[in-house]
């Protein structure tokens, strides 16, 4: 019993890894290339959830939605870099934060006149609605599974774009030392927003994939936004195999604490201080492993380099 | 005797100060009492900007989790009211606490709490710099959030109302005028504080910290105890803005802590203009007030707040009072 619902927990946490790695992958991206923090990642997620709802309500398909969602996030995070974070990549990071911090209630404000204060919904699309047993006894929905495929697939897509393409050498020479890749002719701009793009298509993807797992309103990129911080920070700024890594165990650690702490804490506590303890300890569970990390490595577990 | 030179700078500060003295005679005869909560409100967040700037403008640490001591200087207070009315003990065992609702207990206690928290989460991020540091004081800020969250004896995420305002001796706080007149003492108290502070020798080593790190530590200097000492005195001037805060508006909640807070401080202090004294008061000053003009013309205020952001980070980099009325001078 206790097992079963242990994998169940596993998997939840897996599929919640699997979309803060989405994220992550394309804010450690940014970083890593173009030493900007980007606050406003956060809302990328938000326009995707939001684009592909729309769609899916005039429509009724979910894959529509998503067919629309990805290139449309993509645009609207190739736009904002066009228009204000180009100018952002020399300045200091306080300022990065600061700018990006005006995108953010620009961005809310938009959605809240756009679309209306009230949340959107979104279906599971049919296809993917029902359970699969797994492990006999023990129906998993089917949508989380596909999440977490699709996570997979996305992982091995960047490992193999990054060191096996001409794009990726470009990318990863660029990291290291822009004025040389420009002086060898590459357009190390469009390369730029080239990548912004796809890093707002990550986001769009997982926002518009957790869509039908939380309700699409304002601010719902916010939530995302500091537990994808964590994650990168964990797993060091700046490298893709961090992100995957600290998206894992953040993923986890937050699902299996919340599911298990309190129970825990009922062995030698009584119930109700139990609860209490246990729901606050597993709020608080992620941000303690980051403390640690820390401590012990303070470039994160994986640093990109040096 | 100390001579005014009569310099924009001090016409600007004196106007300033005047300004805000009279505000609650010129309110209360054109019996619009509403300005005096609104200006009690910019006094404190004044408050915490200022002493956001002690470690942003002077020591160059980017933290963007100052509202977690801003709020839980205001859950102190909170909590020990509740118990205070309650009359139950907050703890009791190694020792029992009981709650209470006087100001000379109860803020000290929340400055002690937001100071004692400050060196914890201090200690963890500094051993980080950069942009790391700025995610980690984030994070820690969201987790204090969340932890306030999870306390559902004090209300969780509805909040805890206070009964009536913290006393002391004869003095009614629960008058808005008295009340104003001591932000506004607390205010000056603390800014006299960080005059005397980034003038003496920690504030020099702070200052050359933030200029050039390696080189003070090559003079001999332990920087991180300085920094680190720097970040609890601004963490527990915020424990004070927001035990002020929490009397203000006889309610706290975990929003008080939330990131959005720690950014429109990080914004006030940009605003007015970092590493100046008195840059995050008008800062606080203006970004409130613009708030307040814009939420009459439109309920899309953030719609022109968010562009007008990066507009100044764009083109002011020096904040308003720091372009307009003080020009740092270049002393090495």
């Amino acid at each position: 019993m206790y097992f079963l619902l242990f994998l169940q927990q596993f998997l939840n946490g897996l599929q919640a890894g699997v979309m803060l790695f989405l994220m992550a992958a394309g804010l450690t991206l940014v970083f890593g290339i173009m030493d900007l923090i980007n606050l406003a990642h956060g809302s990328l997620f938000m326009v995707g959830a939001y684009l592909c709802a729309t769609v899916f309500q005039q429509t009724g398909s979910f894959f529509l939605g998503l067919a629309v969602a990805l290139p449309g996030t993509a645009l609207v995070g190739i736009a904002v870099e066009i228009i204000t974070l180009r100018t952002l990549y020399t300045r200091d990071h306080l300022d990065q934060v600061l700018a990006t911090f005006g995108l953010i209630l620009f961005f809310n404000e938009l959605t809240k006149i756009v679309w209306g204060p009230r949340a959107l919904f979104l279906d599971v699309p049919e296809l993917l609605s029902g359970t699969v047993e797994i492990i006999p006894g023990a129906p998993y929905p089917t949508f989380r599974l596909a999440i977490i495929g699709v996570g997979i697939l996305v992982a091995i897509f960047l490992y193999l774009t990054v060191t096996r393409t001409r794009v990726g050498m470009l990318i990863r020479a660029s990291a290291t030392n822009r004025e040389m890749v420009g002086a060898l002719g590459v357009n190390v701009k469009l390369l730029y927003t080239l990548v912004f793009g796809l890093g707002a298509l990550l986001a769009g993807l997982a926002g518009a994939m957790a869509g039908p797992l939380i309700a699409v309103e304002v601010g719902m990129g916010e939530d995302v936004l500091i537990l994808t911080f964590v994650v990168i920070v964990i797993g060091g700024i700046g490298s893709i195999r961090g992100a995957l890594v600290g998206a894992i165990l953040v993923g986890l650690i937050d699902n299996l604490g919340r599911a298990f702490l309190p129970a825990l804490f009922k062995v030698f506590l009584d119930p109700a201080t139990a609860d209490g303890v246990g729901s606050s300890l597993a709020s608080m569970a992620i941000y303690i492993l980051m403390a640690l990390v820390l401590a012990w490595k303070p470039r994160g577990l994986v640093p990109a380099y040096g | 005797m100390v001579r005014l030179k009569l310099t924009l700078k001090t016409c600007v500060l004196l106007t300033g100060l005047v300004f805000l003295l009279v505000l609650p005679l010129i309110a209360s005869a054109l019996e619009e009492q509403f300005y005096i909560g609104m200006f009690s409100r910019i006094l404190i967040y004044a408050l915490a900007a200022v002493s956001l700037d002690l470690i942003l403008g002077y020591g160059g640490m980017v933290s963007f989790g100052h509202a977690a001591f801003f709020g839980t200087g205001a859950y102190v207070v909170g909590i020990l009211a509740f118990h205070g009315v309650e009359n139950s003990a907050l703890l009791h065992w190694p020792l029992t606490l009981l709650g209470t609702e006087n100001v000379l207990l109860s803020w000290p206690v929340a400055v002690l709490v937001s100071a004692v928290l400050a060196a914890v989460i201090g200690a963890i991020s500094l051993r980080t710099s950069g942009v790391y540091f700025i995610m980690i004081t984030l994070a820690f800020a969201q987790m204090m959030y969340f932890f306030f969250i999870s306390l559902e004896k004090y209300g969780g995420d509805d909040g805890l109302s206070l009964l009536q305002r913290n006393s002391v001796g004869g003095i009614d706080l629960g008058d808005d005028t008295n009340f104003y007149y001591l932000c506004l003492a607390l205010l000056i108290g603390f800014l006299f504080l960080c005059h005397r502070l980034v003038n003496s020798r920690f504030g020099m080593v702070i200052q050359g910290c933030k200029e050039n790190e390696r080189r003070m530590g090559a003079l001999g200097f332990p920087t991180y105890r300085y920094k680190l000492l720097c970040f609890v005195i601004a963490g527990a001037g915020a424990g004070l803005s927001g035990a002020l805060m929490a009397n203000l508006a006889e309610f706290v909640s975990p929003s008080l802590m939330h990131w959005r807070i720690s950014g429109e401080i990080l914004v006030m202090v940009i605003l007015g203009g970092m590493g100046t004294l008195f840059g995050p008061v008008f800062g606080a000053a203006g970004l409130l007030l613009l708030e307040e003009f814009l939420s009459i013309y439109t309920e899309h205020w953030m719609l022109f707040l968010g562009p007008a952001m990066i507009l100044v980070v764009l083109f002011a980099r020096r904040g308003l009072y720091g372009s307009f009325v003080e020009k740092r001078e270049k002393n090495g």
